[in-house]
């Protein structure tokens, strides 16, 4: 467990001390909001309609985030750091995992709030307990298969390209599942009870994936 | 010395598919609602089962090959990844007329079994593209491994969420083959299956054939010629199996790399 700490305060100290992928997973998202205004011609949504907006812009901007996740460890000689030292190397994908979570989940702060200024009709305080739990359950998933697809991604010619054509259709399930999740709580009348069934969806992705992901990154870090 | 038994492989293929269509035309009842354009059932269902079972067979391959280290099982998850993405086009193709002539769109939202179809095709078009960005072989196939093995677990999950996320239009063949498919139908069904699956692996034999050929060819030429008279593989040019491809640096010629060294 302590390598995984030492890395993901690596990786957080980075971010603090020179703020790269945050600012720009925000700005991101801030912008699409105002594009999703033009582009939809609404000036605020409800419902799927909102639900979709809210999980599609988080899953774009966390695309972004995906792409940044190794550089560093590429450019910087990060994972022959890692090799070296005496260390678990599913220590790095847990730190990673991690730290894509934090970044998500401090992108989402501002994101939900700007959301509920700019286009979201109803109010968003009876909403949030829900939110909270359908976009940490989201958070997970992104992070868990961002972390494995950025890895993957990382080696090849061509990284930019290969993070969002892998990540996009194997987070389908996800985002289906958030979007589904989240429509009652955008209710134009008023939000409505959370979909268990949509919860367990997520739940489910979850698990699988994070165990999976947890066996097979080993075999991302060998030489 | 390659390809044992293909020619038997071939003879039954043919014999199943030609059973197969002499039974849906005429044998195999008309059906009530549909009428003849129903018949097209017989190609898209089993060519979409095949589809789903070798994807999740690549990924039961992958998972072998990062298990023994031998190359081989790395060949046969790519081979049949490679092939499966043919039959998935193929089943779009023929889900989107069956969609077409049965309900009036060529694309239909509402039903989850040609939705999943179609992310499943989204993923899986993305193995090459992250193969052939790889330049060092050996990592080429750890990594196409990783990708086969997390796309494969996606199959069964990603079905679950689109039939959780659309109502029910789809005729759910299967779950009805007690009461609601005759034993006619049923029955060329069946043969329908085994054809296709026969067909999926002489597909796939074919293919392992000619590659370890071209492979054999590759090094007999140079031996012969030497190393430099061939020219070294492309990115494109599938896994290989005996000998160290890709961008090789051609000065000598490398022996053939064994299962012991590799795994080292």
């Amino acid at each position: 467990m302590r390598p995984s700490v030492a890395l993901l305060r690596k990786d957080l100290l980075l971010e603090r001390r020179s703020p790269e992928a945050i600012p720009a997973m925000l700005l991101f998202s801030v912008i699409t909001f105002v594009l999703f205004h033009f582009g939809l011609g609404r000036d605020e949504v409800s419902g799927q309609l909102a639900a979709g907006v809210l999980t599609v812009t988080i899953l774009f901007a966390a695309i972004l985030g995906i792409n940044r996740l190794f550089v560093s460890e590429q450019e910087e000689g990060g994972f022959d750091g890692v090799l070296l030292a005496p260390i678990d190397r599913t220590a790095l994908f847990v730190a990673k995992a991690t730290a894509l979570f934090v970044f998500l989940t401090l992108v989402e702060i501002v994101t939900v709030t700007a959301f509920a200024i700019l286009l979201l009709g109803p109010s968003p305080f009876p909403a949030l307990p829900g939110l909270i739990i359908v976009l940490g359950l989201l958070n997970l998933a992104l992070a868990v298969v961002g972390a494995l697809v950025s890895a993957l991604a990382i080696r090849t010619r061509a990284r930019d390209l290969i993070v969002p054509i892998v990540a996009l259709p194997l987070l389908t399930p996800a985002l289906i599942a958030a979007a589904r999740g989240t429509a009652p709580l955008f209710a134009a009348a008023g939000a409505e009870s959370l979909p268990t069934k949509w919860l367990a969806v997520l739940a489910l992705y979850d698990l699988v994936f994070g165990l999976l992901a947890y066996a097979v990154f080993d075999f991302l870090l060998e030489d | 010395m390659y390809g044992k038994g293909l020619r038997a492989l071939s003879l039954a293929t043919f014999a199943a598919l030609t059973a197969t269509f002499a039974l849906v035309f005429f044998y195999a009842p008309l059906d009530v609602d549909q009428g003849f354009i129903q018949k097209i059932f017989y190609v898209h269902v089993p060519v979409a089962i095949v589809t789903l079972c070798a994807y999740v067979l690549g990924a039961v391959f992958a998972a072998l090959h990062l298990k023994t280290r031998d190359r081989k099982w790395d060949l046969r998850s790519y081979v049949v990844i490679h092939i499966a993405l043919i039959f998935n086009v193929l089943g779009l193709l023929t889900g989107a007329i069956w969609a077409k002539a049965s309900w009036g769109h060529w694309w239909v939202w509402d039903e989850p079994t040609l939705v999943s179809y179609l992310i499943v095709f989204l993923l899986f078009a993305t193995y090459q593209p992250l193969r052939f960005s790889i330049e060092d072989p050996e990592r080429q196939a750890r990594y196409a491994s990783v990708f086969a093995i997390m796309a494969g677990a996606f199959v069964p999950l990603n079905f679950i969420a689109v039939r959780a996320a659309t109502a029910y239009v789809h005729p759910r063949v299967l779950a009805t083959s007690e009461g609601g498919m005759p034993g006619q139908m049923a029955f060329t069904f069946l043969i329908a299956i085994v054809a296709m699956t026969l067909l999926f692996a002489l597909l796939c034999s074919y293919e392992i054939a000619s590659k370890q050929t071209k492979w054999q060819l590759r090094a007999l030429r140079r031996r012969l010629l030497g190393s430099d008279a061939v020219a070294p593989l492309g990115r494109s040019a599938a896994p290989a199996l005996g000998e160290p491809g890709g961008r090789s640096t051609g000065s000598s010629t490398r022996p053939a790399r064994n299962p012991a060294e590799a795994a080292s």
